[in-house]
């Protein structure tokens, strides 16, 4: 089927819906996503639920470890580890 | 028999986020909140034989933790003490009436019901995180909490971009599925 440069599949707009949450889609693409929202309902409950999530998680501000600091932490627990394992 | 088991192993892995988020909430400073958590782990292992399994890891943990932090702030009062407060009212005409602004409640600082539910919030959050496939929660945490680019965690992750948005996807529907049953609600 020929793609239509202005009408998006459910799973495009939830593609871009997702891209938007963290401002990553175009101009363009939120365009036809708002076009999308204008007659489909599955789309604008998944928007809908989709931006209640980002707002709920900043709201939060919920925190966690970086990757090295994650990676010093295991490591530093790997050798107490293979100590306690030792003993 | 005991309803939980303990294994070290995975300790990091599967609650060092969720440690942290607790402590970091608490202490406010992400050094000082690692440290907690490190010894809060040694401390767990060397007491593993006290593990009755009536608790999760987790809640054993923590608790464990909550100790922790208690001597964290013990530690740090005892140092206060030993200083001297001081509070000038300047004589100087220049800034005389400042006292009273610098003493009107800021709205900006948050309560302690902000801060309990925000605590609550977040346990939440991670209690449906630790349902999610484990590599969809690690892309879901470095995309949304920490606010990786992309390439940086297709780079990290060695995965391409669309495979990126596929996980996001996935765990942002499983996610807010789970906050619908346990938080909206």
């Amino acid at each position: 089927m020929k793609k239509s440069f202005l009408f998006i599949s459910c799973d495009e707009a939830k593609h871009i819906c997702d891209k938007a949450q963290y401002d990553e889609a175009s101009t363009w693409e939120q365009f036809k996503l708002r076009l999308r929202l204008m007659y489909c309902n599955i789309s604008k409950k998944y928007s809908s639920n989709n931006t209640k999530l980002s707002q709920t998680i900043e709201k939060s501000k919920v925190q966690c470890l970086k990757t090295d600091e994650l990676n010093k932490l295991q490591s530093q627990f790997d050798k107490e580890l293979a100590k306690q394992q030792q003993d | 028999m005991p309803k939980h088991t303990i294994d070290p192993n995975n300790w990091v892995k599967l609650y060092s986020d969720y440690l942290f988020n607790y402590t970091i909430t608490r202490v406010n400073d992400r050094e000082i909140a690692q440290d907690l958590i490190s010894e809060t782990f040694l401390a767990g292992l060397k007491s593993m034989k006290n593990f009755k399994g009536e608790a999760s890891e987790r809640t054993w943990l923590i608790s464990i933790l909550k100790r922790k932090i208690i001597d964290h702030y013990r530690k740090i009062n005892s140092n206060k003490g030993k200083a001297e407060v001081r509070m000038t009212y300047n004589s100087d005409t220049d800034t005389e009436g400042d006292w009273l602004e610098e003493r009107v409640a800021d709205s900006t600082v948050k309560t302690a019901e902000d801060t309990l539910v925000n605590s609550e919030l977040g346990d939440a959050i991670y209690n449906c995180l630790g349902k999610l496939p484990e590599k969809q929660a690690d892309v879901f945490k470095m995309k949304t909490i920490l606010g990786y680019d992309t390439e940086t965690i297709c780079n990290d992750l060695d995965i391409t971009a669309s495979n990126l948005w596929v996980i996001i996807h996935r765990a942002r529907t499983a996610l807010a599925e789970c906050m619908q049953d346990n938080w909206y609600k």
